[in-house]
């Protein structure tokens, strides 16, 4: 069989472009901005490639390259290091058990899917940082930013949208 | 050569189970830098290069992202003094009525203050070195709390320098690149730092979660602290200076004392650095920490400290044979003939007479003693140490 007319997908547009609009994203909202005592948020934006990329095919680069965005948010916001690789691979891992559920539903029950994989991860995060810190992390703190980062859906549904059929070979 | 027109070409894998085992290889790498992890150590290698290398890079990069933030920040305060003028006028001016007060206790307490200081021949420590740096970059999640300060090893910063702004207590630095330094807030939850409530002196452990209100740890004392109480560091530990202002004590919705940081108060991107060093750090720990001990000395009761102390003060030639010959030889008669009669064996170790031989040497007459009874020492060579 030839590959003639199936134009296969480039990982680099499916994986590494957002990829690199994750890691930039993040550097932009980690500046250091308070005014009348408000800051930025601080969402975990590689949620969404960590929801869309197991929702747009199997892939054997994803899980690695998911690995390096938790490695570099958690050197980049000096957190511990392996602590947001891991909880992106277990939301990763669960919206991958969770594929055949998930394709093909409608918007807002994908919100759904997509904020219970994001709270997968923030317990996730929540239940290492416990076992790394010997210490509760403040549940309030956990809440908000999981609520900013539920909120990022329209993101990783523009990612699946734009690449679930892009690839003949996995019509 | 393509891979699909190779040899493998044909070899047919199927891409869930592939990807399966990539996602557990990946999980794997992740736990075992998890585990390895060190991040609140006060030690420089535990940072590690790729921490400081990407600092030094998030350095300029996170500078220039920060710029319009800044240009904002000092836009709105510009606005704000302008439309606010008034009433801050006010406000400043029935301060300053306050502070004259406050200002003419000061200078009686000052003069108070240095003339105690010198009746007492207090030693006070030493003013602390401060570098000045902006804030690049700040993460503010629930697993941490830290920020990124353009200001590293070139000025001479350390792990473990304590970091405040103008008001409070900021942090602590538990990471230096060359030209950055990464700042571990007091709210993180791996910050730890040992406090005092200003009013009853009550020790705490302040102790980050992630929030904004660090919570007091492990506090003591019979009703220590109630709402409104300033907190202050203590300096217990050595690694931040006693007295630095951290905040103020509230009650968390938890029923937890909290604090409300006073670093919280004002803009974020201007830090200073403290090059603070404890006491323990600037003495010198070589020359403490050699072991040139005084000899292990056993009072013998038959003989007395005055009396017959000069009369038996051999002559060093004498006792130096006993001293050292034992260790390496045969028991010599000369040293059981002096003390005892048990021919007690020569002192095993070496280690006790070795530094015992100079110091009597310089003709004190306290050693005379001991230099006798050294061969019939029974008590271990450690004992002295």
């Amino acid at each position: 069989m030839t590959m003639g007319g199936a134009r296969p997908l480039h990982p680099g547009r499916w994986l590494g472009v957002p990829l690199l609009i994750s890691v930039l994203a993040t550097v932009v909202f980690a500046a250091p901005i308070r005014i009348y005592g408000l800051q930025l948020p601080e969402p975990v934006f590689a949620m969404v490639p960590a929801f869309a990329w197991a929702l747009i095919r199997p892939s054997i680069l994803a899980p690695f390259a998911l690995l390096f965005l938790g490695l570099f948010l958690d050197v980049f916001w000096g957190g511990a290091t392996g602590l947001w690789g891991l909880s992106l691979l277990v939301a990763y891992a669960t919206a991958l058990a969770g594929r055949n559920m998930m394709t093909g539903q409608s918007r807002p029950i994908m919100w759904a899917w997509f904020s219970g994989v994001t709270g997968v991860a923030m317990i996730a995060g929540f239940l290492f940082t416990m076992l790394d810190s010997l210490a509760m992390p403040s549940l309030l703190a956990v809440f908000w930013q999981f609520l900013v980062t539920a909120l990022l859906f329209p993101f990783a549904h523009r990612l699946i949208d734009r690449f679930e059929d892009a690839d003949v070979r996995f019509r | 050569m393509p891979f699909r027109e190779g040899p493998l070409g044909d070899l047919k894998v199927p891409l869930t189970w592939t990807a399966a085992v990539a996602l557990i290889v990946a999980v794997v790498i992740a736990v075992a830098f998890l585990l390895a992890d060190r991040r609140e150590t006060l030690q420089q290698q535990a940072y590690g290069v790729t921490r400081q290398t990407v600092d030094t890079v998030s350095k300029p990069v996170s500078g220039v992202i920060a710029a319009p933030g800044r240009w904002t920040g000092l836009g709105v305060d510009f606005a704000s003094s302008y439309f606010f003028t008034a009433s801050e006028n006010r406000r400043l001016k029935a301060e300053l009525k306050e502070m004259r007060g406050y200002r003419d206790q000061y200078l009686a307490e000052v003069d108070k203050n240095d003339r105690y200081r010198s009746l007492l021949g207090l030693r006070t420590d030493p003013p602390i070195p401060m570098v000045a740096a902006r804030v690049v970059s700040d993460s503010r999640g629930p697993f941490a709390n830290t920020r990124l300060a353009d200001a590293g090893a070139e000025k001479g910063v350390l792990v473990g320098n304590p970091v405040m702004n103008e008001r409070g207590l900021v942090g602590r630095v538990v990471g230096v690149a060359n030209g950055a330094s990464r700042v571990l807030l007091l709210t993180d939850i791996a910050s730890r730092t040992p406090v005092m409530i200003d009013r009853t002196n009550a020790r705490a452990i302040l102790t980050g979660d992630g929030g904004p209100n660090p919570k007091l740890e492990y506090l003591r004392g019979a009703d220590p602290i109630k709402e409104g109480d300033r907190v202050v560091t203590s300096g217990d530990g050595g690694v931040v200076p006693r007295g630095l202002p951290v905040g103020a004590a509230v009650k968390g919705l938890d029923g937890r004392w909290r604090v409300v940081l006073f670093a919280d108060d004002t803009a974020i991107d201007y830090v200073r650095i403290l090059l603070f060093k404890d006491f323990a750090q600037l003495a010198d720990q070589k020359a403490l920490l050699t072991r040139n001990l005084p000899p292990v000395t056993t009072e013998d009761p038959n003989v007395s400290i005055l009396g017959p102390a000069a009369g038996a003060k051999p002559p060093p030639p004498a006792a130096a044979t006993p001293t050292t010959a034992p260790a390496t030889t045969a028991p010599k008669p000369v040293a059981p003939a002096v003390t005892t009669a048990a021919p007690k064996p020569a002192t095993p170790k070496p280690a006790t007479p070795k530094p015992a031989t100079p110091r009597p040497a310089t003709a004190q007459p306290r050693a005379a003693t001991p230099r006798a009874t050294v061969p019939t020492a029974p008590q271990p060579p450690g004992g002295g140490v």
